[in-house]
């Protein structure tokens, strides 16, 4: 089961801080769900600088960005 | 300037031949004291006036204030956002106030500017050194600190330079032939770089190393705590500009960062650097070298 982190409707740097807390919490693979193209790069940006890998989704006018180890 | 090659403001010649110059800017609060957010407020929207090496004179207020707000607050927004405008030898007389949910706050600010002394973003030219006002980081520490990420020490780092006014860097300036300047404001400084760039249609070599960054903002961009004017910055403007693969992720998007009331970035010859050196020294103006203007294709290049 994957971790999931609801991040739409919320700005920047929310999506960013949600995130990193389920990457401390450690419990692989997480999913992001954002509404914003600014959201979506700040998010994958951030994971990919922890060294993170990162699969990113449109869903509509969403995004989900599967974070793995 | 017509809508073709956009500038920081609009110029309208009157018939005695003065340039008029006009602009209006407001925004949300950035800082949670009231009378320096208005202060804050006020300088960056004067900015725009000095970005075109004009000399401001009359403001308005614009301004939303929701209904819940006591008034005490609201009179320390404007009172801060007057006493600034004072600072710049600018009036503010009258205005306008809605009510919003979210306060916002700003001016429409008029001045006059000499047809020699105007600043365009068109105005580099290769063989120029590229300086930079005020350091940058003041969107990520705004941005982590309203989100309680930057402790107040880190804010009060940024504030004495939003509060800046940035007159006597346009002072500074003038005291040399340059003609290519703008301010660095929402766009960043890789944005604002990239407009003047491509309207010179000259190309830029940054060196990162040389580009002031506060101490402060160094950890929060380390933790991506940007704002998202910031990402749609890079996302933009990253068509235009390359990287040395040696510069940090982090420090590249510092270079992105939309800032508030930002320094000036000016193109100067490379012959007036020492009287552009000598200007900022009497007036007690900080200034880095960043780089230089370069032929080639319009755009950025950043190398360490």
């Amino acid at each position: 089961m994957a971790k999931v982190v609801d991040a739409r409707g919320l700005s920047c740097p929310q999506p960013v801080l949600l995130t990193r807390r389920a990457i401390e919490e450690g419990q692989f693979p997480i999913e992001v769900l954002v509404d914003t193209a600014t959201s979506r790069e700040n998010v994958r940006r951030a994971a990919e600088q922890a060294g993170l890998q990162v699969q990113v989704e449109v869903i509509g006018d969403e995004f989900k960005l599967t974070l793995r180890r | 300037m017509g809508l073709g090659s956009p500038d920081d403001a609009v110029v309208y010649r009157m018939e005695n031949g003065t340039l008029l110059v006009a602009t209006a800017d407001f925004f949300a609060p950035v800082v949670d004291d009231a009378y320096t957010y208005g202060a804050i407020a006020a300088a960056n929207s004067i900015s725009d006036i000095y970005a075109m090496g004009g000399t401001p004179f009359l403001a308005l207020n614009l301004a939303a204030i929701p209904s819940d707000m006591p008034p005490e607050i609201a009179a320390e927004i404007f009172r801060g956002g007057m006493e600034k405008a004072w600072e710049a030898g600018v009036v503010v007389a009258g205005g306008h106030t809605m009510d919003d949910r979210e306060p916002k706050y700003g001016l429409a600010v008029v001045g006059t500017v000499a047809p020699e002394r105007l600043l365009l973003k068109s105005g580099a030219r290769p063989g120029e050194r590229l300086i930079l006002t005020k350091p940058l980081g003041s969107g990520v520490i705004t941005t982590a600190y309203r989100a309680g990420q930057a402790s107040p020490e880190a804010l009060a780092q940024v504030v004495p330079w939003m509060l800046r006014l940035n007159r006597d860097a346009v002072r500074a300036i003038h005291a040399t032939s340059a003609r290519g300047a703008t301010d660095i404001t929402g766009f960043g400084f890789l944005g604002h770089a990239v407009e003047m760039a491509l309207a010179a249609g000259v190309r830029f070599r940054v060196r990162a190393e040389e580009v002031p960054i506060l101490e402060a903002a160094r950890p929060l961009a380390d933790l991506w705590l940007f704002p998202g004017g910031t990402a749609a910055n890079e996302m933009y403007f990253r068509q235009w500009v390359t990287f040395d693969p040696s510069v940090p992720q982090e420090v590249r998007m510092l270079l992105y960062d939309a800032q508030t009331n930002g320094g000036m970035l000016a193109a100067i010859p490379a012959a007036e650097m020492a009287r552009f050196t000598d200007a900022c020294r009497a007036l007690d103006q900080p200034f880095w070298e960043v780089g230089e203007v370069i032929e080639g294709e319009p755009g950025i290049e950043v190398v360490r």
